[in-house]
């Protein structure tokens, strides 16, 4: 640094628009990036947990790193990111904006050694009038600026220069994206029903737990499940219909059929098809320890339910036949969680209908009871739709369209400029592009060309 | 005439082109280098066909979609938008040794997808049924594809450039054959100058189309983190360009870098990593 600071105010300023920084940032954002894409993020698995050892899980959990993309470190990267931005664009917009808002008509010896192309024609007697000259160059640059001084004529036009203001344009769209985020994660939430063919719901439940009054209701009409010819689902569709408060169905949003990839929106709120099942009641028998009385128990299908010791059970999963599943066993099966009531570990098994043998020895093995499987009854198919209110997303789609945009002029678009100074002796006509000289190169030995004709024509 | 045995004829295609450019580095006869060329244009010409046979094939079997679906047509797109992007610089710059370092990246796809990948059409699960899934694809891997022949001319900058020593003396043998490194350092630039904003509409349609399906444009799932890595690599690499005059070997190696990074958003993820994009990982 040849001088010296005059102030920290100044020191920490050019600190955030510094390149050097933008660059760090780049290059520890693109690292950081990558922890999140090798350690499990939100829900971990048990096996995970296990499988490491405690200082490493201890050192993952106070850097936040099962969901580091909200950890504070991550979040703070992003914000120093958005101020080096903002901080760095907003020094050079009023230069460029002098720069675009006060061309250089006049063609100077200081803006002539500048420039890559130029060419002088001397006119040995010949007078040409500018208008012809100014109709050469309309055709590829636009209309031209007239100045006349010191008994110079200096015409000057130029394309694209808009193209200058791209890169801010580029970078004002991320933060425009950031915010459209930030909006979305303030005001609106996710969350997941499950309606019954038939059924109706009016609240959801978010994926932070709460329940949310919907304002109104949405009844699913119809489900159906199509299939390709070889069994594997070609399409699962809803026929959904909202319903307002007084319990009339809503005009527009009645047997609404909503698929994969096409949700139905309704009052700021977007509803799309992620699953479907069966509802209904697990049946299990519960065989006391001495094996002389039974009990039967129903476990609703996603729900808890309580066996006899007071342990909770869970049907994770549920098949009328299991053969494809586990070769050599036929029948209903289940695949359940008991939590023993005492807190104490808790166990995943499967359950059979037919092999009562693989039952026992599930509870020699566990010391629990010996249970039995019969099926599930009452079944109705139920479709899960997820639920998305984002006030944010239009604010993201426009940030998006900026940054294409943006990028396209700042990457596609050159900003060429063509000048022309006429003396009674000579013609000098320079030229410059931001980009693409080659292309720009040809172009200019065009006109050139054409101005020589003209001359001689005029001569 | 089926698909798959058009996809041989170019994958056939595409080793000779390879041959030819080896030969024609070591023997710096120009008739070889330009046979190597319009052997990949052919290959380009056949694999085109194929693709769009395949297309059809699908609508026969009851499950038309556009083939882009699976590991299998993926990497066979890749294949067919590398040499597509060979054949533009090839056209506007003509120096034909750059097909030696760009065709083995489309013949390796090619000859992967043909020999170790399972090449059957397979019916479309409902979350991959959308346009923008289409636009998605095409743009990521016309972005990749540029990426490619960047890092193929990076390598070219690096062996130029690679003792130090003034480049002309360094031109000995097959180097003779090369363009100046200043022009591989300009193609290098340009190549990621057009793949930058495709990778750009790549990652907002790839968002769009979450949106569609899952109601979120944004999960962090490990495919979209790894898509913003390889973005961010190569901002770095524009931006330390046109601002700090990074040009050269950093250059070039970082141009290495983006298209490491680039490939293993595309295979790694699917075949290391779990997420929403594992639909290719068989
Ligand atoms: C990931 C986000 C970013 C993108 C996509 C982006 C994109 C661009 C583009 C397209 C250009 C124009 C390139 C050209 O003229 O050839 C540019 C230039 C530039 N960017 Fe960024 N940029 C980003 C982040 C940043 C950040 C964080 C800074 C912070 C300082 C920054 C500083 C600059 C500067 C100083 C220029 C040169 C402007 C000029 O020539 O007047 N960029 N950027």
């Amino acid at each position: 640094m040849s001088h010296p600071y005059h102030s920290w105010g100044k020191a920490l300023i050019d600190f955030f628009a510094s390149l050097r920084l933008t660059i760090s940032l780049f290059i520890i954002l693109s690292i950081t990036s990558i922890f999140g894409t090798v350690i499990p993020q939100g829900d971990i698995p048990h096996e995970y947990l296990h499988g490491i050892s405690q200082t490493k899980l201890k050192i993952y959990e106070s850097l936040n790193l099962f969901d580091m993309y909200h950890a504070w470190w991550f979040i703070g990267i992003l914000v120093l990111f958005t101020i080096n931005l903002f901080v760095c664009s907003a020094r050079r917009i009023p230069h460029v904006w002098r720069y675009i808002s006060s061309p250089l008509t006049v063609l100077d010896e200081s803006v002539l050694s500048g420039l890559n192309c130029r060419l002088l024609i001397p006119l040995n007697g010949a007078r040409i009038q500018n208008a012809k000259l100014q109709e050469l160059i309309k055709k590829k640059f636009g209309t031209s600026i007239v100045t006349e001084i010191d008994s110079a004529v200096h015409l000057f036009s130029e394309r694209t220069v808009i193209s200058r203001l791209s890169v801010y344009v580029t970078h004002l769209s991320i933060v425009i994206i950031f915010i459209g985020s930030i909006i979305g994660s303030l005001f609106g939430y996710k969350g997941y029903v499950m309606i019954t063919e038939g059924g109706m719901v009016s609240t959801v439940q978010t994926k932070s737990g709460k329940t949310v009054d919907l304002g109104f209701s949405l009844r699913c009409e119809d489900f159906s499940v199509n299939l390709y010819p070889n069994g594997s689902p070609k399409e699962f569709k809803s026929i959904l219909t909202v319903v307002d408060k007084g319990g009339a169905a809503v005009r527009g949003f009645t047997r609404v059929p909503v698929i994969v990839n096409d949700p139905l929106t309704y009052a700021g709120l977007t509803f799309y098809q992620s699953s479907y099942g069966k509802n209904g009641n697990h049946s299990f028998s519960v065989s006391s320890n001495d094996g002389k009385s039974s009990q039967i128990i129903l476990v609703p299908n996603q729900e808890v339910g309580r066996l006899p010791d007071g342990s909770l059970i869970r049907v994770t999963e549920s098949t009328p036949d299991v053969s494809q599943y586990i070769p050599g066993k036929q029948g209903a099966a289940a695949q359940v969680e008991i939590q023993p009531a005492n807190g104490g570990q808790g166990r995943s098994s499967v359950i059979f209908a037919n092999h009562p043998d693989e039952n026992v020895r599930n509870a020699l093995q566990s010391g629990g009871p010996v249970i039995g499987y019969n099926g599930i009854s009452g079944e109705k198919e139920y479709t899960g739709l997820q639920v998305t209110k984002d006030p944010g997303v239009w604010v993201v789609w426009i940030g998006c369209i900026l940054l294409i945009l943006g990028i396209y002029g700042a990457f596609l678009m050159s900003h060429r400029r063509i000048w022309i100074r006429i003396t009674d002796v000579d013609i000098t006509v320079a030229g410059h592009a931001s980009k693409n000289q080659a292309a720009f190169t040809k172009t200019f030995e065009e006109l050139a060309d054409a101005v020589r004709k003209q001359i001689s024509e005029e001569a | 005439m089926t698909s798959s045995l058009l996809f041989n004829i170019t994958t056939f295609a595409y080793l000779v082109s390879m041959l030819c450019f080896f030969v024609h580095l070591a023997s710096r006869n120009e008739h070889i280098g330009t046979a190597g060329s319009y052997t990949a244009f052919g290959g380009l010409l056949v694999q085109t066909v194929a693709i769009l046979l395949r297309w059809k094939e699908s609508y026969d079997l009851g499950m038309g979609h556009a083939p882009l679906s699976n590991l299998y047509e993926s990497v066979v797109f890749f294949s067919w938008t590398i040499v597509l992007v060979f054949a533009f610089v090839d056209f506007k710059f003509r120096y034909r040794v750059i097909g030696a370092f760009v065709i083995p990246f489309a013949l390796l796809g090619m000859a992967w997808g043909q020999l170790g990948l399972d090449s059957g059409i397979q019916p479309l699960v409902p979350a991959l049924q959308s346009n923008w899934l289409i636009y998605h694809v095409i743009t990521c891997f016309l972005g990749y594809a540029a990426f490619a022949v960047a890092c193929g001319i990076s390598i070219m900058y690096l062996l130029v450039t690679r003792t130090g020593l003034e480049e002309e003396k360094t031109r000995k043998g097959f180097l003779s054959m090369f363009p100046p490194s200043s022009i591989l350092d300009e193609i290098n630039y340009r190549a990621i100058m057009v793949g930058f904003p495709l990778l750009t509409l790549g990652i907002v349609t790839g968002a769009i189309w979450a949106n569609y399906a899952w109601g979120t444009y944004w999960s962090w799932d490990p495919k979209e983190t790894w898509s913003l890595i390889v973005w961010f690599v190569y901002a770095a690499f524009l931006h330390a360009r046109f601002t700090r005059g990074w040009v050269g070997r950093r250059a070039a190696w970082l141009s290495i870098t983006g298209f490491a990074a680039t490939i293993f958003c595309y295979l790694g993820v699917n075949l290391l990593l779990s997420g929403l994009h594992s639909y290719g990982g068989n």
